[in-house]
Protein backbone atom coordinates (compact mmCIF):
# COMPACT_ATOMS: atom_id res chain seq x y z
CA UNK A 1 0.00 0.00 0.00
CA UNK A 2 2.58 2.54 1.08
CA UNK A 3 4.84 1.41 -1.72
CA UNK A 4 2.23 1.96 -4.34
CA UNK A 5 1.28 5.34 -2.93
CA UNK A 6 4.92 6.30 -2.99
CA UNK A 7 5.09 5.19 -6.58
CA UNK A 8 2.05 7.27 -7.38
CA UNK A 9 3.64 10.30 -5.75
CA UNK A 10 6.86 9.72 -7.69
CA UNK A 11 4.81 9.43 -10.84
CA UNK A 12 3.08 12.76 -10.23
CA UNK A 13 6.34 14.48 -9.32
CA UNK A 14 8.16 13.12 -12.35
CA UNK A 15 5.35 14.07 -14.64
CA UNK A 16 5.29 17.61 -13.25
CA UNK A 17 9.05 18.07 -13.56
CA UNK A 18 9.20 16.68 -17.09
CA UNK A 19 6.21 18.76 -18.07
CA UNK A 20 7.89 21.86 -16.69
CA UNK A 21 10.99 21.18 -18.76
CA UNK A 22 8.87 20.71 -21.84
CA UNK A 23 7.04 23.92 -21.05
CA UNK A 24 10.33 25.76 -20.61
CA UNK A 25 11.54 24.75 -24.06
CA UNK A 26 8.16 25.62 -25.53
CA UNK A 27 8.03 29.02 -23.88
CA UNK A 28 11.57 29.81 -25.07
CA UNK A 29 10.47 29.09 -28.63
CA UNK A 30 7.23 31.06 -28.36
CA UNK A 31 8.90 33.82 -26.35
CA UNK A 32 11.54 34.44 -29.00
CA UNK A 33 9.02 34.52 -31.79
CA UNK A 34 6.75 36.80 -29.79
CA UNK A 35 9.61 39.11 -28.86
CA UNK A 36 10.73 39.54 -32.45
CA UNK A 37 7.15 40.27 -33.42
CA UNK A 38 6.75 42.72 -30.54
CA UNK A 39 9.93 44.63 -31.29
CA UNK A 40 9.88 44.52 -35.05
CA UNK A 41 6.38 44.35 -36.44
CA UNK A 42 5.56 47.98 -35.74
CA UNK A 43 8.40 49.28 -37.88
CA UNK A 44 7.58 47.31 -40.96
CA UNK A 45 5.45 49.09 -43.48
CA UNK A 46 5.31 49.31 -47.23
CA UNK A 47 8.03 51.94 -47.43
CA UNK A 48 10.36 49.81 -45.29
CA UNK A 49 10.00 46.92 -47.71
CA UNK A 50 10.31 48.91 -50.92
CA UNK A 51 12.87 51.66 -50.25
CA UNK A 52 16.62 51.64 -50.21
CA UNK A 53 18.41 52.49 -46.97
CA UNK A 54 19.38 56.13 -46.43
CA UNK A 55 21.74 58.04 -44.13
CA UNK A 56 24.05 55.14 -43.25
CA UNK A 57 21.22 52.69 -42.71
CA UNK A 58 19.46 54.79 -40.12
CA UNK A 59 16.52 55.64 -42.35
CA UNK A 60 14.68 54.33 -45.31
CA UNK A 61 14.01 50.70 -46.03
CA UNK A 62 15.73 47.43 -46.76
CA UNK A 63 14.54 46.68 -50.27
CA UNK A 64 17.98 45.88 -51.77
CA UNK A 65 18.76 43.69 -48.76
CA UNK A 66 15.62 41.63 -49.29
CA UNK A 67 16.36 41.31 -52.99
CA UNK A 68 19.89 40.16 -52.17
CA UNK A 69 18.65 37.39 -49.90
CA UNK A 70 16.12 36.30 -52.51
CA UNK A 71 18.87 36.16 -55.16
CA UNK A 72 21.14 34.16 -52.90
CA UNK A 73 18.41 31.71 -51.99
CA UNK A 74 17.26 31.19 -55.58
CA UNK A 75 20.80 30.53 -56.74
CA UNK A 76 21.33 28.19 -53.81
CA UNK A 77 18.23 26.28 -54.89
CA UNK A 78 19.50 26.11 -58.47
CA UNK A 79 22.76 24.55 -57.33
CA UNK A 80 21.52 22.34 -54.52
CA UNK A 81 18.20 20.97 -55.75
CA UNK A 82 19.27 18.98 -58.82
CA UNK A 83 22.25 17.35 -57.13
CA UNK A 84 20.47 16.82 -53.83
CA UNK A 85 17.35 15.28 -55.34
CA UNK A 86 19.37 12.99 -57.60
CA UNK A 87 21.52 11.90 -54.69
CA UNK A 88 18.35 11.14 -52.75
CA UNK A 89 17.01 9.13 -55.67
CA UNK A 90 20.27 7.23 -55.81
CA UNK A 91 20.17 6.33 -52.13
CA UNK A 92 16.56 5.26 -52.20
CA UNK A 93 16.30 3.53 -55.59
CA UNK A 94 19.74 2.47 -56.74
CA UNK A 95 22.14 2.16 -53.83
CA UNK A 96 23.09 -1.42 -53.03
CA UNK A 97 23.23 -2.48 -49.40
CA UNK A 98 26.96 -2.31 -49.16
CA UNK A 99 29.62 -0.75 -47.03
CA UNK A 100 30.04 2.01 -49.61
CA UNK A 101 26.40 3.03 -49.24
CA UNK A 102 26.77 2.98 -45.50
CA UNK A 103 29.76 5.33 -45.81
CA UNK A 104 27.73 7.58 -48.11
CA UNK A 105 25.01 7.87 -45.49
CA UNK A 106 27.60 8.50 -42.83
CA UNK A 107 29.11 11.27 -44.96
CA UNK A 108 25.69 12.89 -45.43
CA UNK A 109 24.90 12.75 -41.72
CA UNK A 110 28.32 14.14 -40.98
CA UNK A 111 27.98 16.98 -43.48
CA UNK A 112 24.88 18.12 -41.61
CA UNK A 113 27.01 18.52 -38.50
CA UNK A 114 29.90 20.47 -40.02
CA UNK A 115 29.90 23.97 -38.46
CA UNK A 116 28.62 26.69 -40.75
CA UNK A 117 31.82 28.70 -40.43
CA UNK A 118 33.79 25.73 -41.78
CA UNK A 119 31.59 25.87 -44.88
CA UNK A 120 32.48 29.53 -45.03
CA UNK A 121 36.20 28.73 -45.00
CA UNK A 122 35.70 26.05 -47.63
CA UNK A 123 33.76 28.50 -49.79
CA UNK A 124 36.55 31.07 -49.53
CA UNK A 125 39.22 28.56 -50.49
CA UNK A 126 37.37 26.84 -53.33
CA UNK A 127 34.76 29.17 -54.79
CA UNK A 128 36.13 32.62 -54.00
CA UNK A 129 39.82 32.01 -54.63
CA UNK A 130 40.38 28.80 -56.55
CA UNK A 131 37.46 29.17 -58.95
CA UNK A 132 37.87 32.93 -59.07
CA UNK A 133 34.28 33.93 -58.36
CA UNK A 134 35.47 36.48 -55.77
CA UNK A 135 32.84 37.74 -53.38
CA UNK A 136 29.72 37.10 -55.38
CA UNK A 137 26.25 35.68 -55.33
CA UNK A 138 27.55 32.56 -57.10
CA UNK A 139 30.29 31.91 -54.56
CA UNK A 140 27.91 32.48 -51.64
CA UNK A 141 25.15 30.37 -53.18
CA UNK A 142 27.54 27.50 -53.89
CA UNK A 143 28.70 27.62 -50.27
CA UNK A 144 25.12 27.65 -49.01
CA UNK A 145 24.26 24.85 -51.44
CA UNK A 146 26.96 22.61 -49.94
CA UNK A 147 25.48 23.27 -46.53
CA UNK A 148 21.90 22.61 -47.63
CA UNK A 149 22.66 19.43 -49.58
CA UNK A 150 22.37 16.99 -46.66
CA UNK A 151 18.91 18.34 -45.81
CA UNK A 152 17.71 17.98 -49.39
CA UNK A 153 19.21 14.51 -49.81
CA UNK A 154 17.72 13.24 -46.58
CA UNK A 155 14.26 14.62 -47.20
CA UNK A 156 14.22 13.31 -50.77
CA UNK A 157 15.25 9.87 -49.63
CA UNK A 158 12.63 9.87 -46.88
CA UNK A 159 9.90 11.00 -49.26
CA UNK A 160 10.82 8.25 -51.73
CA UNK A 161 10.92 5.60 -49.04
CA UNK A 162 7.37 6.31 -48.02
CA UNK A 163 6.09 5.17 -51.40
CA UNK A 164 4.87 1.57 -51.30
CA UNK A 165 7.03 -0.89 -53.22
CA UNK A 166 3.89 -2.24 -54.94
CA UNK A 167 3.68 0.95 -56.93
CA UNK A 168 7.21 0.45 -58.23
CA UNK A 169 6.56 -3.19 -59.02
CA UNK A 170 3.32 -2.38 -60.83
CA UNK A 171 5.08 0.11 -63.05
CA UNK A 172 7.99 -2.24 -63.74
CA UNK A 173 5.57 -5.08 -64.49
CA UNK A 174 3.94 -2.93 -67.15
CA UNK A 175 7.29 -2.82 -68.89
CA UNK A 176 8.45 0.60 -67.80
CA UNK A 177 12.17 0.93 -67.23
CA UNK A 178 13.48 1.85 -63.83
CA UNK A 179 14.16 5.45 -64.83
CA UNK A 180 10.73 5.80 -66.40
CA UNK A 181 9.19 4.43 -63.23
CA UNK A 182 11.05 7.00 -61.21
CA UNK A 183 10.12 9.83 -63.53
CA UNK A 184 6.49 9.02 -64.19
CA UNK A 185 5.36 7.20 -61.05
CA UNK A 186 7.59 7.83 -58.09
CA UNK A 187 8.60 11.47 -58.44
CA UNK A 188 5.05 12.76 -59.02
CA UNK A 189 3.88 11.01 -55.85
CA UNK A 190 6.93 11.91 -53.78
CA UNK A 191 7.10 15.47 -55.16
CA UNK A 192 5.32 17.27 -52.32
CA UNK A 193 7.50 15.58 -49.71
CA UNK A 194 10.68 16.39 -51.58
CA UNK A 195 9.68 20.00 -52.14
CA UNK A 196 8.63 20.52 -48.52
CA UNK A 197 11.90 19.18 -47.18
CA UNK A 198 13.94 21.12 -49.70
CA UNK A 199 12.24 24.41 -48.96
CA UNK A 200 12.75 23.86 -45.24
CA UNK A 201 16.44 23.40 -45.99
CA UNK A 202 16.57 26.42 -48.25
CA UNK A 203 14.81 28.62 -45.73
CA UNK A 204 17.49 27.69 -43.21
CA UNK A 205 20.10 28.66 -45.80
CA UNK A 206 18.38 32.03 -46.29
CA UNK A 207 18.93 32.80 -42.60
CA UNK A 208 22.56 31.71 -42.44
CA UNK A 209 25.24 34.32 -41.87
CA UNK A 210 28.56 32.56 -41.34
CA UNK A 211 28.82 30.83 -44.75
CA UNK A 212 28.18 34.04 -46.70
CA UNK A 213 30.21 36.30 -44.44
CA UNK A 214 33.31 36.04 -46.64
CA UNK A 215 31.89 34.61 -49.83
CA UNK A 216 29.05 36.86 -50.92
CA UNK A 217 28.04 39.83 -48.84
CA UNK A 218 28.88 43.46 -48.45
CA UNK A 219 27.30 45.83 -45.97
CA UNK A 220 26.54 48.23 -48.73
CA UNK A 221 26.17 47.17 -52.33
CA UNK A 222 23.76 48.12 -55.07
CA UNK A 223 21.25 45.54 -56.23
CA UNK A 224 23.28 42.93 -58.07
CA UNK A 225 23.10 43.12 -61.84
CA UNK A 226 24.42 39.60 -62.29
CA UNK A 227 25.36 36.51 -60.30
CA UNK A 228 29.02 37.58 -60.17
CA UNK A 229 28.29 40.75 -58.19
CA UNK A 230 28.43 40.95 -54.43
CA UNK A 231 25.20 41.54 -52.65
CA UNK A 232 23.54 42.63 -49.45
CA UNK A 233 21.70 40.01 -47.44
CA UNK A 234 19.30 40.15 -44.50
CA UNK A 235 21.26 38.06 -41.95
CA UNK A 236 24.52 39.87 -42.57
CA UNK A 237 22.82 43.26 -42.60
CA UNK A 238 21.28 42.42 -39.26
CA UNK A 239 24.60 41.26 -37.84
CA UNK A 240 26.40 44.43 -38.81
CA UNK A 241 23.64 46.72 -37.65
CA UNK A 242 23.35 44.89 -34.34
CA UNK A 243 27.05 44.87 -33.54
CA UNK A 244 29.04 47.39 -35.47
CA UNK A 245 27.07 50.38 -36.53
CA UNK A 246 28.02 53.47 -34.59
CA UNK A 247 24.51 54.76 -34.22
CA UNK A 248 22.12 51.85 -34.14
CA UNK A 249 18.61 52.64 -35.25
CA UNK A 250 16.33 50.20 -33.45
CA UNK A 251 13.65 50.42 -36.07
CA UNK A 252 16.06 49.27 -38.77
CA UNK A 253 17.54 46.47 -36.65
CA UNK A 254 14.28 45.00 -35.36
CA UNK A 255 12.45 45.64 -38.59
CA UNK A 256 15.09 43.64 -40.43
CA UNK A 257 14.95 40.84 -37.87
CA UNK A 258 11.18 40.73 -38.19
CA UNK A 259 11.30 40.64 -41.98
CA UNK A 260 13.83 37.80 -41.91
CA UNK A 261 11.92 35.67 -39.42
CA UNK A 262 8.52 36.46 -40.94
CA UNK A 263 9.78 35.65 -44.43
CA UNK A 264 11.18 32.30 -43.36
CA UNK A 265 8.11 31.36 -41.36
CA UNK A 266 5.71 32.39 -44.09
CA UNK A 267 7.59 30.21 -46.52
CA UNK A 268 7.36 27.28 -44.11
CA UNK A 269 3.68 27.78 -43.34
CA UNK A 270 2.72 28.08 -47.00
CA UNK A 271 4.65 24.94 -47.82
CA UNK A 272 3.12 23.03 -44.89
CA UNK A 273 -0.40 23.97 -45.97
CA UNK A 274 0.31 23.06 -49.58
CA UNK A 275 1.80 19.77 -48.47
CA UNK A 276 -1.18 18.71 -46.43
CA UNK A 277 -3.47 19.65 -49.33
CA UNK A 278 -1.37 17.47 -51.63
CA UNK A 279 -1.37 14.66 -49.13
CA UNK A 280 -5.14 14.54 -49.09
CA UNK A 281 -5.13 13.96 -52.85
CA UNK A 282 -3.11 10.76 -52.69
CA UNK A 283 -4.27 7.84 -50.63
CA UNK A 284 -3.46 4.22 -50.44
CA UNK B 1 5.20 -20.10 -83.32
CA UNK B 2 8.37 -20.02 -85.31
CA UNK B 3 7.91 -16.31 -85.88
CA UNK B 4 11.07 -14.57 -84.66
CA UNK B 5 10.42 -12.74 -81.41
CA UNK B 6 12.22 -9.57 -82.28
CA UNK B 7 9.65 -8.47 -84.84
CA UNK B 8 7.60 -7.16 -81.95
CA UNK B 9 10.57 -5.63 -80.20
CA UNK B 10 10.55 -2.14 -81.71
CA UNK B 11 7.07 -1.35 -80.45
CA UNK B 12 7.97 -2.14 -76.84
CA UNK B 13 11.61 -1.15 -76.64
CA UNK B 14 12.74 2.41 -76.44
CA UNK B 15 14.55 3.84 -79.44
CA UNK B 16 18.32 3.77 -79.14
CA UNK B 17 18.60 7.46 -78.29
CA UNK B 18 16.33 7.32 -75.29
CA UNK B 19 18.06 4.19 -74.10
CA UNK B 20 21.33 6.11 -74.25
CA UNK B 21 19.68 8.96 -72.36
CA UNK B 22 18.57 6.47 -69.77
CA UNK B 23 22.11 5.23 -69.30
CA UNK B 24 23.37 8.79 -69.02
CA UNK B 25 20.71 9.70 -66.47
CA UNK B 26 21.58 6.68 -64.41
CA UNK B 27 25.25 7.62 -64.49
CA UNK B 28 24.45 11.17 -63.38
CA UNK B 29 22.30 9.84 -60.54
CA UNK B 30 25.08 7.54 -59.38
CA UNK B 31 27.60 10.38 -59.52
CA UNK B 32 25.25 12.56 -57.48
CA UNK B 33 25.14 9.83 -54.87
CA UNK B 34 28.84 10.35 -54.35
CA UNK B 35 28.69 14.14 -53.86
CA UNK B 36 28.43 13.98 -50.08
CA UNK B 37 31.58 11.92 -49.79
CA UNK B 38 33.33 14.05 -52.40
CA UNK B 39 32.34 17.30 -50.67
CA UNK B 40 33.37 16.10 -47.24
CA UNK B 41 36.71 15.06 -48.71
CA UNK B 42 37.05 18.39 -50.50
CA UNK B 43 36.32 20.33 -47.30
CA UNK B 44 39.04 18.42 -45.46
CA UNK B 45 41.45 18.79 -48.39
CA UNK B 46 40.95 22.55 -48.81
CA UNK B 47 41.20 23.23 -45.11
CA UNK B 48 44.43 21.28 -45.08
CA UNK B 49 45.85 22.92 -48.21
CA UNK B 50 45.13 26.43 -46.94
CA UNK B 51 46.53 25.72 -43.50
CA UNK B 52 49.70 24.02 -44.76
CA UNK B 53 51.91 27.09 -44.46
CA UNK B 54 50.68 27.73 -40.89
CA UNK B 55 51.31 24.11 -39.96
CA UNK B 56 54.82 24.14 -41.36
CA UNK B 57 55.77 27.61 -40.10
CA UNK B 58 54.04 27.73 -36.72
CA UNK B 59 53.44 24.04 -36.10
CA UNK B 60 50.09 22.41 -35.45
CA UNK B 61 50.84 21.44 -31.87
CA UNK B 62 52.26 24.82 -30.90
CA UNK B 63 49.07 26.41 -32.22
CA UNK B 64 46.80 23.98 -30.38
CA UNK B 65 48.73 24.34 -27.13
CA UNK B 66 49.77 27.98 -27.46
CA UNK B 67 48.46 30.27 -24.73
CA UNK B 68 48.78 33.62 -26.47
CA UNK B 69 46.68 34.92 -29.32
CA UNK B 70 48.27 38.07 -30.72
CA UNK B 71 47.82 37.54 -34.45
CA UNK B 72 48.48 41.13 -35.44
CA UNK B 73 51.46 42.06 -33.28
CA UNK B 74 54.92 42.28 -34.81
CA UNK B 75 56.00 38.95 -33.34
CA UNK B 76 52.70 37.30 -33.92
CA UNK B 77 51.51 34.67 -31.45
CA UNK B 78 49.03 32.13 -32.70
CA UNK B 79 47.96 30.15 -29.65
CA UNK B 80 44.54 28.54 -29.86
CA UNK B 81 44.12 27.99 -26.12
CA UNK B 82 42.07 31.16 -25.46
CA UNK B 83 39.64 30.11 -28.18
CA UNK B 84 39.64 26.49 -27.12
CA UNK B 85 38.92 27.36 -23.49
CA UNK B 86 36.18 29.74 -24.53
CA UNK B 87 34.64 27.11 -26.78
CA UNK B 88 34.73 24.67 -23.91
CA UNK B 89 33.04 27.07 -21.48
CA UNK B 90 30.33 27.92 -23.98
CA UNK B 91 29.74 24.24 -24.67
CA UNK B 92 29.65 23.33 -20.97
CA UNK B 93 27.14 26.06 -20.14
CA UNK B 94 25.08 25.17 -23.20
CA UNK B 95 25.02 21.46 -22.34
CA UNK B 96 24.14 22.15 -18.71
CA UNK B 97 21.08 23.94 -19.98
CA UNK B 98 20.04 21.86 -22.96
CA UNK B 99 20.77 18.32 -21.79
CA UNK B 100 18.42 18.24 -18.77
CA UNK B 101 15.76 20.41 -20.38
CA UNK B 102 16.01 18.73 -23.78
CA UNK B 103 16.02 15.13 -22.56
CA UNK B 104 13.24 15.80 -20.04
CA UNK B 105 11.12 17.46 -22.72
CA UNK B 106 11.70 14.54 -25.06
CA UNK B 107 10.69 12.06 -22.34
CA UNK B 108 7.59 14.07 -21.53
CA UNK B 109 6.28 14.39 -25.08
CA UNK B 110 7.21 10.84 -25.97
CA UNK B 111 5.92 9.07 -22.86
CA UNK B 112 3.32 11.30 -21.21
CA UNK B 113 1.81 13.76 -23.69
CA UNK B 114 -1.04 12.72 -25.94
CA UNK B 115 -0.62 12.71 -29.67
CA UNK B 116 -2.18 16.09 -30.45
CA UNK B 117 0.00 17.91 -27.94
CA UNK B 118 3.00 16.02 -29.24
CA UNK B 119 2.37 17.09 -32.84
CA UNK B 120 1.88 20.74 -31.94
CA UNK B 121 4.91 20.66 -29.67
CA UNK B 122 7.14 19.18 -32.30
CA UNK B 123 6.13 21.72 -34.89
CA UNK B 124 6.77 24.63 -32.51
CA UNK B 125 10.21 23.22 -31.72
CA UNK B 126 10.83 22.73 -35.43
CA UNK B 127 9.87 26.35 -35.88
CA UNK B 128 12.36 27.40 -33.25
CA UNK B 129 15.08 25.48 -35.06
CA UNK B 130 14.31 27.68 -38.06
CA UNK B 131 15.02 30.99 -36.33
CA UNK B 132 18.31 32.24 -37.82
CA UNK B 133 21.17 32.26 -35.35
CA UNK B 134 21.88 35.93 -36.03
CA UNK B 135 18.37 36.77 -34.81
CA UNK B 136 18.95 34.76 -31.64
CA UNK B 137 22.20 36.67 -31.24
CA UNK B 138 20.27 39.93 -31.49
CA UNK B 139 17.76 38.77 -28.87
CA UNK B 140 20.70 37.75 -26.71
CA UNK B 141 22.24 41.21 -27.05
CA UNK B 142 19.09 43.00 -26.06
CA UNK B 143 17.71 40.67 -23.36
CA UNK B 144 20.21 38.09 -22.16
CA UNK B 145 23.44 40.11 -21.91
CA UNK B 146 21.94 42.90 -19.76
CA UNK B 147 20.26 40.28 -17.57
CA UNK B 148 23.51 38.36 -17.08
CA UNK B 149 25.36 41.59 -16.27
CA UNK B 150 22.96 42.76 -13.57
CA UNK B 151 22.16 39.32 -12.11
CA UNK B 152 25.76 38.29 -11.61
CA UNK B 153 27.12 41.79 -11.02
CA UNK B 154 29.59 41.72 -13.90
CA UNK B 155 31.30 44.51 -15.80
CA UNK B 156 29.85 43.25 -19.02
CA UNK B 157 27.15 40.78 -19.90
CA UNK B 158 28.99 39.68 -23.01
CA UNK B 159 30.48 36.52 -21.53
CA UNK B 160 30.89 32.85 -22.28
CA UNK B 161 27.97 32.30 -19.91
CA UNK B 162 25.57 34.49 -21.89
CA UNK B 163 26.67 32.93 -25.17
CA UNK B 164 26.41 29.46 -23.65
CA UNK B 165 22.85 30.04 -22.48
CA UNK B 166 21.77 31.12 -25.94
CA UNK B 167 23.66 28.31 -27.64
CA UNK B 168 22.00 25.91 -25.20
CA UNK B 169 18.61 27.12 -26.34
CA UNK B 170 19.72 26.66 -29.93
CA UNK B 171 20.71 23.06 -29.26
CA UNK B 172 17.34 22.23 -27.71
CA UNK B 173 15.58 21.34 -31.00
CA UNK B 174 18.42 18.98 -31.97
CA UNK B 175 18.41 17.17 -28.64
CA UNK B 176 14.63 17.06 -28.28
CA UNK B 177 13.96 15.69 -31.74
CA UNK B 178 16.71 13.04 -31.73
CA UNK B 179 16.06 11.90 -28.16
CA UNK B 180 12.35 11.75 -28.93
CA UNK B 181 13.05 9.62 -32.00
CA UNK B 182 15.14 7.28 -29.87
CA UNK B 183 12.39 6.91 -27.26
CA UNK B 184 9.78 6.47 -29.94
CA UNK B 185 11.80 3.68 -31.53
CA UNK B 186 11.64 1.56 -28.37
CA UNK B 187 9.16 -1.24 -29.16
CA UNK B 188 5.90 -0.78 -27.30
CA UNK B 189 5.98 -4.44 -26.19
CA UNK B 190 8.68 -3.47 -23.72
CA UNK B 191 6.47 -0.79 -22.19
CA UNK B 192 3.44 -3.06 -22.22
CA UNK B 193 5.38 -5.79 -20.49
CA UNK B 194 6.51 -3.47 -17.76
CA UNK B 195 3.05 -1.95 -17.27
CA UNK B 196 1.52 -5.43 -17.16
CA UNK B 197 3.85 -6.30 -14.29
CA UNK B 198 2.25 -3.52 -12.31
CA UNK B 199 4.80 -0.75 -12.79
CA UNK B 200 3.56 2.81 -13.05
CA UNK B 201 4.23 4.79 -16.19
CA UNK B 202 7.12 6.65 -14.64
CA UNK B 203 8.68 3.43 -13.32
CA UNK B 204 8.33 1.98 -16.80
CA UNK B 205 9.86 5.08 -18.31
CA UNK B 206 12.97 5.28 -16.20
CA UNK B 207 13.57 1.56 -15.69
CA UNK B 208 12.67 0.29 -19.14
CA UNK B 209 12.17 2.90 -21.81
CA UNK B 210 15.02 5.28 -21.01
CA UNK B 211 17.61 2.49 -20.59
CA UNK B 212 16.43 0.96 -23.86
CA UNK B 213 16.78 4.30 -25.63
CA UNK B 214 19.94 5.31 -23.79
CA UNK B 215 22.29 5.06 -26.73
CA UNK B 216 20.00 7.21 -28.87
CA UNK B 217 19.73 9.77 -26.09
CA UNK B 218 23.50 9.71 -25.77
CA UNK B 219 23.80 10.34 -29.51
CA UNK B 220 21.37 13.25 -29.20
CA UNK B 221 23.57 14.79 -26.52
CA UNK B 222 26.66 14.27 -28.68
CA UNK B 223 25.02 15.96 -31.66
CA UNK B 224 23.91 18.81 -29.42
CA UNK B 225 27.49 19.17 -28.27
CA UNK B 226 28.68 19.23 -31.87
CA UNK B 227 26.28 22.05 -32.58
CA UNK B 228 27.36 23.93 -29.45
CA UNK B 229 31.01 23.73 -30.43
CA UNK B 230 30.39 24.81 -34.01
CA UNK B 231 27.87 27.58 -33.45
CA UNK B 232 29.25 30.79 -34.87
CA UNK B 233 27.04 33.86 -34.97
CA UNK B 234 25.60 33.66 -31.46
CA UNK B 235 29.03 33.38 -29.86
CA UNK B 236 30.47 36.04 -32.13
CA UNK B 237 27.77 38.43 -30.95
CA UNK B 238 27.48 37.38 -27.29
CA UNK B 239 30.76 35.92 -26.00
CA UNK B 240 32.69 39.18 -25.88
CA UNK B 241 35.65 38.02 -27.99
CA UNK B 242 38.36 38.71 -25.47
CA UNK B 243 41.84 37.40 -26.15
CA UNK B 244 42.64 36.10 -22.68
CA UNK B 245 42.12 32.58 -21.40
CA UNK B 246 38.93 32.75 -19.32
CA UNK B 247 39.12 31.03 -15.93
CA UNK B 248 35.38 31.13 -15.39
CA UNK B 249 32.43 31.29 -17.81
CA UNK B 250 31.60 34.72 -16.39
CA UNK B 251 34.38 36.40 -18.35
CA UNK B 252 34.40 37.61 -21.93
CA UNK B 253 35.72 34.83 -24.13
CA UNK B 254 36.28 33.90 -27.72
CA UNK B 255 35.57 30.60 -29.39
CA UNK B 256 37.10 28.82 -32.36
CA UNK B 257 34.22 29.60 -34.77
CA UNK B 258 33.89 33.12 -33.39
CA UNK B 259 37.58 33.84 -33.92
CA UNK B 260 37.46 32.61 -37.51
CA UNK B 261 34.32 34.57 -38.29
CA UNK B 262 35.59 37.68 -36.57
CA UNK B 263 39.01 37.81 -38.14
CA UNK B 264 38.92 36.22 -41.58
CA UNK B 265 37.49 39.41 -43.04
CA UNK B 266 40.50 41.46 -41.96
CA UNK B 267 43.41 39.24 -42.94
CA UNK B 268 45.58 39.31 -46.03
CA UNK B 269 44.63 36.53 -48.38
CA UNK B 270 47.33 33.88 -48.37
CA UNK B 271 49.16 35.48 -45.42
CA UNK B 272 50.18 33.71 -42.24
CA UNK B 273 47.22 34.87 -40.15
CA UNK B 274 44.92 33.71 -42.93
CA UNK B 275 46.53 30.31 -42.97
CA UNK B 276 46.36 30.06 -39.18
CA UNK B 277 42.63 30.74 -39.29
CA UNK B 278 42.28 27.84 -41.73
CA UNK B 279 44.28 25.67 -39.34
CA UNK B 280 41.79 26.67 -36.66
CA UNK B 281 39.01 25.65 -39.03
CA UNK B 282 40.77 22.33 -39.57
CA UNK B 283 40.91 21.70 -35.82
CA UNK B 284 37.24 22.64 -35.49
CA UNK B 285 36.33 20.41 -38.42
CA UNK B 286 38.19 17.43 -37.00
CA UNK B 287 36.65 17.81 -33.55
CA UNK B 288 33.09 18.05 -34.86
CA UNK B 289 33.80 15.26 -37.36
CA UNK B 290 34.79 12.87 -34.59
CA UNK B 291 31.79 13.87 -32.47
CA UNK B 292 29.36 13.43 -35.36
CA UNK B 293 30.89 10.14 -36.38
CA UNK B 294 30.64 8.78 -32.85
CA UNK B 295 27.05 9.96 -32.49
CA UNK B 296 26.12 8.49 -35.84
CA UNK B 297 27.58 5.08 -35.19
CA UNK B 298 25.76 4.94 -31.85
CA UNK B 299 22.52 5.88 -33.61
CA UNK B 300 23.09 3.28 -36.29
CA UNK B 301 23.67 0.55 -33.73
CA UNK B 302 20.47 1.51 -31.96
CA UNK B 303 18.57 1.49 -35.24
CA UNK B 304 19.82 -1.99 -36.02
CA UNK B 305 18.88 -3.20 -32.56
CA UNK B 306 15.20 -2.37 -32.89
CA UNK B 307 14.85 -3.22 -36.54
CA UNK B 308 12.47 -6.06 -37.13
Amino acid sequence: MSRSSRARKAEALAKTLLGMAALLALSAALGFIGYIFYRGAGYVDWAFLTQAPRKFMTEGGIYPVIVGTVYLTVWTALFALPVGIMAGIYLSEYAPRTVTTRIMRLAIANMAGVPSIVYGLFGVALFVIQMGFNRSIVAGALTLACMTLPVIITSTEEALRQIPTDLRHASLALGATKLRTIRKVILPVAGPGIITGSILGLSRAAGETAPILFTAVAFFAPIASGPLDETMALPYHLYIMATQSTKPAPNMVWGTAFVLVAGISMLNVVVAIWRSAQRRKIRW
Amino acid sequence: MSEPRNTTRPSIGRPGISRAAEGLAKTIIIISGWTAIALLGAIAAYLFIESRSAISEVGLWSMISGELWYPTSKTAQYGFLPSETGTLWVAIVALMLCVPVGVASAVYISEFADKRIKDVYKSVIEFMAGIPSVVLGLIGLSLLAPWVRTTFGLDTGLTAFAAGLMVGVMCLPTIISIAEDALHAVPSELRMGSLALGNTRWQTTYRVTIPAASSGIFAAIMLGMGRAIGETMVVLMLAGNSGIIPNTPFLPARTLPGTIAGELGEVVRGGQHYSVLFAMGLVLFMVTFVINLAADSVLERQRRRWRR
